[in-house]
């Protein structure tokens, strides 16, 4: 209690240099947590709208199946299993088939993925139900960004010629019929959603399907070695990982911050071990240990930290609370990164974030301030007094 | 027999050890009694060992050879916390530099032994209050040290090294930074205190203004207690 008394009277007393410690912490303190909380942000919302419209509560994928590499496309098809065709039948799974096609816009060809899925599915969160619509021509869903670089509008025809299972390359117009605004660009760049029916027909490939998308309310069961759950966090890996990628980027700043203040506070420690010998020597003299003594200048230089984490609070969290309340906007080029969030996105301020974030900041400067204290041990009292250091 | 050994030093030697193998001895084989209530000072020039032995009879150093008694306790089987106990409980230290806290109040400064002892906030305000006024400085008590002459700088020191009641105050000099007037105060000052509350008091110093205050006059000449002798002068 006296240590506490004794050191807190030492830094107030000691000033501007305090407050600057204080201030540099501070700002590293708050900017931790308001860095990180975006991109928690981003990646919640981000992996809560891939599961709405995509992954739902797992994929069952074809063997051959590689999101990463598209001529898998072409082998990366089987018929369901009866465990998952029980799934469709129950509205508890829905069947999709990837291919690749060409699609003649005009004097452009663009390289395109179809995707078939049945219209009246109710397991992902998308308009499919618009795919019922036509009856004369094959119906096409696509989303904005398709929309914008291929310069489609609802009722517009596009040419697309396929190679079927057989190897013998056929052609069609697709009429688009809807076109859907979603954050997620997997879905939406370069892919024309098709009724599945009519895709199996046009590659040959009945009652086949590259994938089934799983409701998130069922268990996934064991199926033939054909197929392979996979389930959402591994398919969240990916945008896990890259949201996790940027958050060091970003943390290069705060980091740096965060030195600088830990450096400022090492460097009062070193600063007042070295000058504040005569007054050590005669702390010694009046009765304290040596022990005693280093506990003061440790807990002065803790000190810091918990201002800073006071202060840090003071004004940190009105703005972060606003932040999270009204998110920010996100500029066009984020949409870039491949990252699926909306227009604004909402940081998440978590507990868990702020207390560990509050963590870190208490044991880096406990150790910057306790380590230069620790020369205090071999300090002789008498050549403290004299002012000397040996 | 307890008050005429109240500080009692036995063969002490102090040797540092310097450079390429030498050894300096800062004192050699010194004996010494001091009675309780006494007003004593060590005199000698500069280097002789004077604030070696203070700080010796202090318990901020240990001797290397040689035993230290003071009220009873033998110095050298203190541990560091037991002679930090003994420092707080019973001396009081004087410096030629004052040192004082510079960030702490006078009343601050002056509180700070007794923060140690665990006083009350109610016991500590009326001691401080007490040795303020005992020299001269109560209407000082809020004041910075820097705001204050060397004197009275000075002043705050004796008042932290008497406001414990210690039996024993060791004073290193305590005129060496001031002026004859303001020597001459401290040193009334603190013979008053010797007078009328007891405390023995042991000096070091080579000035005459202390000297011709001292009771008793312990000469050192490289670390050797030369003479030894005990003053009768009433001014
Ligand atoms: N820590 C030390 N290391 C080496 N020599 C020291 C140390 N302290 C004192 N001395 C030496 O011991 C001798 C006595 O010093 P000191 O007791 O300070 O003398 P005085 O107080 O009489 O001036 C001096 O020669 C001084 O240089
Ligand atoms: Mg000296």
């Amino acid at each position: 209690m006296l240590t506490i008394k004794l050191a807190m009277r030492n830094i107030l007393g000691a000033g501007l240099k305090t407050w600057l410690n204080v201030a540099v912490l501070s700002i590293a303190f708050v900017t931790i947590i308001y860095t990180q909380g975006i991109y928690l942000g981003m990646n919640e919302q981000a992996s809560t709208a891939l599961v709405k419209v995509y992954y739902g509560g797992g994929q069952y994928w074809q063997k051959d199946y590689d999101p990463y590499d598209s001529f898998s496309l072409e082998e990366s098809h089987a018929p369901l299993t009866p465990e998952l065709e029980t799934f469709v039948q129950q509205d508890q799974a829905t069947p999709i088939l990837c291919a690749l096609a060409t699609a003649f816009q005009g004097s452009r060809i663009i390289p395109v993925q179809l995707k078939g899925i049945p219209p009246d599915q109710k397991i992902l969160d998308l308009p499919t139900a618009a795919l019922n619509d036509e009856t004369e021509m094959i119906p096409a869903l696509i989303g904005t960004r398709m929309a914008k670089s291929a310069q489609l509008n609802v009722g517009d025809l596009l040419t697309i010629r396929w190679r079927d299972v057989h190897g013998v390359y056929d052609a069609a117009d697709v009429k688009i019929v809807h076109i859907m605004r979603t954050t997620v660009s997997t879905i939406d760049a370069s892919v024309l959603w098709l009724p599945l029916q009519q895709m199996q027909k046009m590659y040959d490939l009945q009652d086949e399907a590259t994938l089934a998308v799983l409701t998130q309310t069922v268990q996934p069961v064991a199926v033939t070695a054909d197929w392979r759950f996979v389930p959402p966090e591994e398919l969240l890996a990916d945008i896990k990982e890259m949201v996790q990628q940027k958050t060091i980027a970003a943390s290069i700043m705060y980091v740096l911050l965060l030195f600088l203040g830990l450096i400022a506070v090492f460097d009062t420690q070193v600063l007042a071990v070295f000058r504040r010998r005569r007054e050590i020597g005669t702390l010694i003299a009046l009765g304290m240990t040596r022990a005693r003594v280093i506990k003061i200048f440790t807990l002065e230089g803790i000190l810091n930290g918990l201002l800073a984490l006071l202060v840090g609070a003071l004004w940190g969290a009105p703005l972060i609370w606003m932040f999270a309340r009204s998110g920010m906007a996100m500029p066009d080029f984020v949409d870039n990164m491949g990252i699926a969030i909306g227009e604004r996105i909402y940081p998440v301020y978590g507990a868990g974030l702020i207390l560990g974030t509050s963590i870190l900041v208490m044991i880096s400067v406990a150790i910057v301030s306790f380590m230069p204290t620790r020369s205090i041990s071999h300090l002789s009292p008498t050549d403290a007094l004299k002012g000397k250091h040996r | 027999m307890e008050n005429q050994h109240f500080v009692k030093v036995r063969n002490v030697t102090k040797q540092y050890s310097m450079a390429e193998g030498q050894t300096l001895v800062a004192l050699d084989d010194v004996n010494l009694t001091i009675a309780r209530g006494e007003f004593a000072g060590v005199v000698g020039p500069s280097g002789s060992g004077k604030t070696t032995l203070l700080n010796l009879i202090g318990s901020l150093d240990q001797p290397s050879t040689g035993s230290i008694k003071v009220m009873g306790q033998h110095l050298e089987s203190l541990n560091a916390k037991a002679s930090a106990e003994f420092r707080n409980k019973h001396v009081g230290f004087i410096f030629q530099t004052y040192n004082l806290l510079t960030i702490y109040s006078v009343f601050e400064n002056v509180e700070l032994p007794l923060l140690l002892l665990g006083y009350s906030a109610a016991q500590r305000r009326e001691a401080v209050m007490e040795a303020l006024e005992w020299v001269g400085l109560a209407d000082r008590a809020k004041s910075k040290p820097g705001q204050l002459s060397g004197g009275q700088n000075q002043r705050v020191a004796i008042a932290r090294a008497i406001i414990k009641k210690p039996q024993l105050v060791l004073a290193d000099e305590p005129t060496a930074n001031l002026d004859t007037k303001n020597s001459n105060h401290i040193l009334d000052i603190m013979a008053k205190i010797n007078r009328e509350l007891g405390v023995t008091f042991l000096f070091s110093t080579h000035d005459d203004k202390v000297i011709s205050y001292l009771r008793r006059k312990i000469t050192l000449h490289d670390g050797r207690v030369t003479t030894d002798e005990v003053i009768d002068a009433h001014h």
